[in-house]
């Protein structure tokens, strides 16, 4: 899978993330402090930016949301990469594919725009762009960088 | 970049949108549009209450796009000092009209009936609320919040009943927390039977250079969280200046009797953040999280049960709430606060005017006939807030005389001399000396905000400037500022957009602009300003300026007025006014 070249570490936070290229493991975005959200959106503006060259909080596939407006507790939704994916199942098309790794490729050639992966997602983390098309988060780690509050973590897993 | 100004004509029940691009591009956005659309809409000499006042929002070319570029801007005929109204709020209001796709909205005439107004890309329309017409401001952000679509991107704006009984000062409350505070701009909506705004969008933006884009976007934020520009809204907040100015001798104490107050610590940004702070926001686009947020659990029974109130604090609304009324509790300032968020009031002219009527009470000018039997006594939280619901209530004429501000309240009553407005607008929480006093006269909105006097004098304080540089600093500060609320950027962030960061930020989102064109810009949005001040009435040269400032020591010592009148007369001289 391509790393994005962009997820560089900002200096200034606690740690780097450190990501030691190892066969047979594969690095999960993972929300390792969701009570810590601040709600400054940085990470969903950072997804756009760095994936999409835009600037937009439809195209990020990380999402904040609210419960309750701002008196309430923010919801941090991020893909888990399930092991039976069921946005893959759910594509008529076969556009969304799972990979040995456990990584997930879109095909946005086969992609018919029908919106059946972001209906089968019970978190919400898959979902449709501007453009209709899906957007779907590859575990790069670009928001982690822009999160003030260590409230996203990039870790390593066994595949 | 989109160049859309959305008109809603509530009058008419008319919508529509022009592409504006020859304002935009002159212009830049926020307040130098705001101005503009202000002149264009508003005729001379309408009543601030009729439906020929306009309602203009705006935003600029960085929000949304770069770090705590995060306000978006109000503009319309101030109900209290009937010239020009202009005020800034957080929160996400400027991200939601960003991705809906307006730069600006105009709002004119009004509804019919109590309704607000529904906001979604460019669908636009105009819903019914009379069921919602005299809920509390907090409440009815929960009622839409539960109507309307767009979660998480979107921004709920409404005001309480002091709006909608047109107290002079009433407010808007902005997404739960953050607000349009001044000058009255709840009122205007009030008069329109407006009584809220939900806006939300799916637009997006194209970068013209992504890449160039990042890299200055790194630079900002960069220098955002890592330098100490913004450590003091960062850590303890804005309230961190509790104990600064208690010690400076400037912290404005019971109605400006005393710079100091013996009691500060117990009201300081210190005791709120280790007893009462339990969580931290920030408006979207911002890593620094200022919104301070503080629990407030008040048993209402024997039996450990609890009501609990989430209150966010700063360092303006525990001067004019706490300090300036002599409230020495944490509590107590809690309670008075969310009391003004529940009613939509302004906390600070709130303040201001009840610590005006405690002393005017004290010299028997005001009698319990007048208060409806509520006694105005220092530090008595019970009795302010009463005071507080009755103002927005409108329960009697004096109550109705306090909803119009304290520079009306003291004509009908007395006490000019310690009637504590400047420019007609009740003043901020500073005594540092002849900066801030200044500084807030000239000021176009009359606000701490406009110039930052108070740091001028803080400024003074360690190293001599003499008159002229004072004013100097002044000129520069108006001019800057008319600048950077065109972007529109949250002012904590200052130190962090300088002119060089300014003019990258502006060429990544493709926008080519020169220090002159910049400089030349903040001058002539100065004086746009001033055309329209000067048109409803404003005359720098009649200000009436409260003998209280000059009788209680300030951090630059008693403060003489002849001071003032050379420093007046100098800023007058260098703006080239007569």
């Amino acid at each position: 899978m391509p790393q994005n070249s962009n997820a560089k570490v900002l200096p200034g936070k606690a740690e780097p993330t450190k990501i030691e290229e190892k066969s047979k493991k594969k690095r999960r975005l993972k929300v390792a402090h969701p009570e810590r959200c601040i709600g400054c959106l940085g990470c969903m503006f950072a997804c756009s930016r760095i994936r999409r060259g835009s600037v937009s909080l439809q195209d990020s596939a990380i999402k904040i949301l609210t419960r309750g407006g701002l008196e309430g507790d923010f919801m941090v939704v991020v893909c888990r990469g399930c092991k039976d994916p069921p946005c893959v199942r759910a594509c008529p098309n076969g556009a969304l594919e799972r990979k040995p790794d456990g990584n997930i490729v879109f095909h946005e050639e086969l992609c018919a725009g029908c919106g059946k992966c972001e209906k089968s997602c019970l978190i919400g983390a898959i979902s449709l762009c501007k453009d209709g098309k899906p957007i779907k988060c590859i575990h790069c780690g670009a928001c982690v960088d822009f999160c003030p509050h260590d409230v996203l973590k990039l870790e390593e897993v066994l595949a | 970049m989109l160049r859309k100004v959305l008109y809603i004509d509530l009058s008419k029940e008319e919508i529509w949108i022009e592409e504006r691009h020859d304002l935009f591009e002159q212009w830049m956005g926020g307040t130098g549009v705001g101005i503009q659309l202000l002149l264009e809409e508003c005729k001379p000499g309408v009543d601030s209450l009729s439906p020929e006042a306009p309602i203009i929002l705006s935003i600029g070319p960085l929000n949304g796009m770069f770090p705590v570029a995060t306000k978006a801007v109000a503009t319309f005929k101030s109900p209290l000092t009937k010239e020009l109204g202009e005020s800034y709020a957080g929160g996400r209001l400027h991200l939601a009209m960003r991705f809906a796709g307006h730069e600006a909205i105009v709002i004119r005439g009004r509804s019919n009936q109590p309704s607000y107004i529904s906001i979604n890309d460019a669908d636009v329309k105009i819903k019914d609320a009379t069921s919602v017409w005299g809920i509390d401001a907090q409440t009815v952000g929960m009622i839409l919040r539960e109507r309307e679509t767009g979660v998480g991107r979107r921004s709920i704006i409404r005001i309480g009943p002091a709006g909608e009984n047109l107290v002079r000062f009433a407010g808007v409350v902005v997404d739960t927390y953050r607000h349009f505070g001044r000058l009255g701009l709840g009122a205007s909506f009030g008069s329109k039977n407006l009584k809220a705004m939900v806006i939300s969008g799916t637009e997006h933006v194209d970068i013209p250079d992504p890449k160039r884009y990042r890299e200055v976007y790194n630079k900002i934020y960069r220098e955002t969280v890592q330098t100490d520009a913004m450590e003091k809204y960062h850590d303890i907040g804005t309230s961190v200046n509790i104990n600064v100015l208690n010690w400076l001798k400037g912290l404005p104490t019971k109605n400006f009797q005393s710079s100091s107050f013996p009691e500060a610590e117990k009201i300081s940004g210190e005791m709120f953040a280790d007893n009462y702070l339990f969580r931290r926001l920030s408006c979207a686009g911002c890593p620094i999280g200022c919104i301070h947020i503080a629990s407030l659990k008040s048993p209402f029974s024997k039996h450990h049960e609890f009501e609990v109130r989430k209150v966010s604090y700063d360092y303006e609304p525990i001067y004019s709430l706490g300090s300036n009324l002599g409230v020495s509790s944490a509590e107590g300032v809690l309670e008075l606060i969310d009391t003004c968020e529940r009613l939509g009031l302004d906390v600070m002219s709130a303040g201001v005017v009840m610590s005006w009527a405690t002393e005017a009470y004290e010299h028997d000018l005001i009698t319990p006939q007048d208060t409806m039997g509520i006694p105005l006594q220092w530090s008595n939280v019970k009795s302010y807030r009463n005071v507080l619901e009755n103002i927005a209530k409108i329960s009697n004429e004096f109550y109705a005389t306090l909803g119009q501000g304290v520079e009306y309240a003291s004509t009908k009553y007395g006490g000019q001399d310690f009637a504590m407005a400047l420019g007609g607008n009740e003043v901020s929480g500073y005594h540092t000396g002849p900066a801030s006093i200044v500084g807030q006269m000239v000021g176009v909105r009359h606000s701490h905000l406009d110039n930052a006097g108070y740091s001028i004098d803080q400024k003074a304080a360690k190293k001599q400037l003499d008159l002229e540089q004072i004013v100097d600093e002044i000129i520069m500060e108006d001019n800057y500022r008319g600048i950077f609320n065109s972007l529109v950027g949250c002012l904590f962030a200052r130190n962090v957009y300088t002119e060089e960061n300014i003019i990258l930020a502006l060429s990544a989102v493709g926008l080519e602009k020169t220090s002159e064109q910049l400089n030349d810009l903040g001058v002539k949005i100065f004086q746009d300003k001033y055309r329209f001040k000067t048109r409803e009435g404003f005359n720098i040269s009649n200000q009436r300026i409260p003998k209280r400032f000059y009788e209680t020591v300030s951090t630059l010592g008693k403060i003489d007025p002849e001071i003032i009148k050379e420093m007046l007369m100098i800023y007058k001289k260098k703006r080239g006014w007569p």
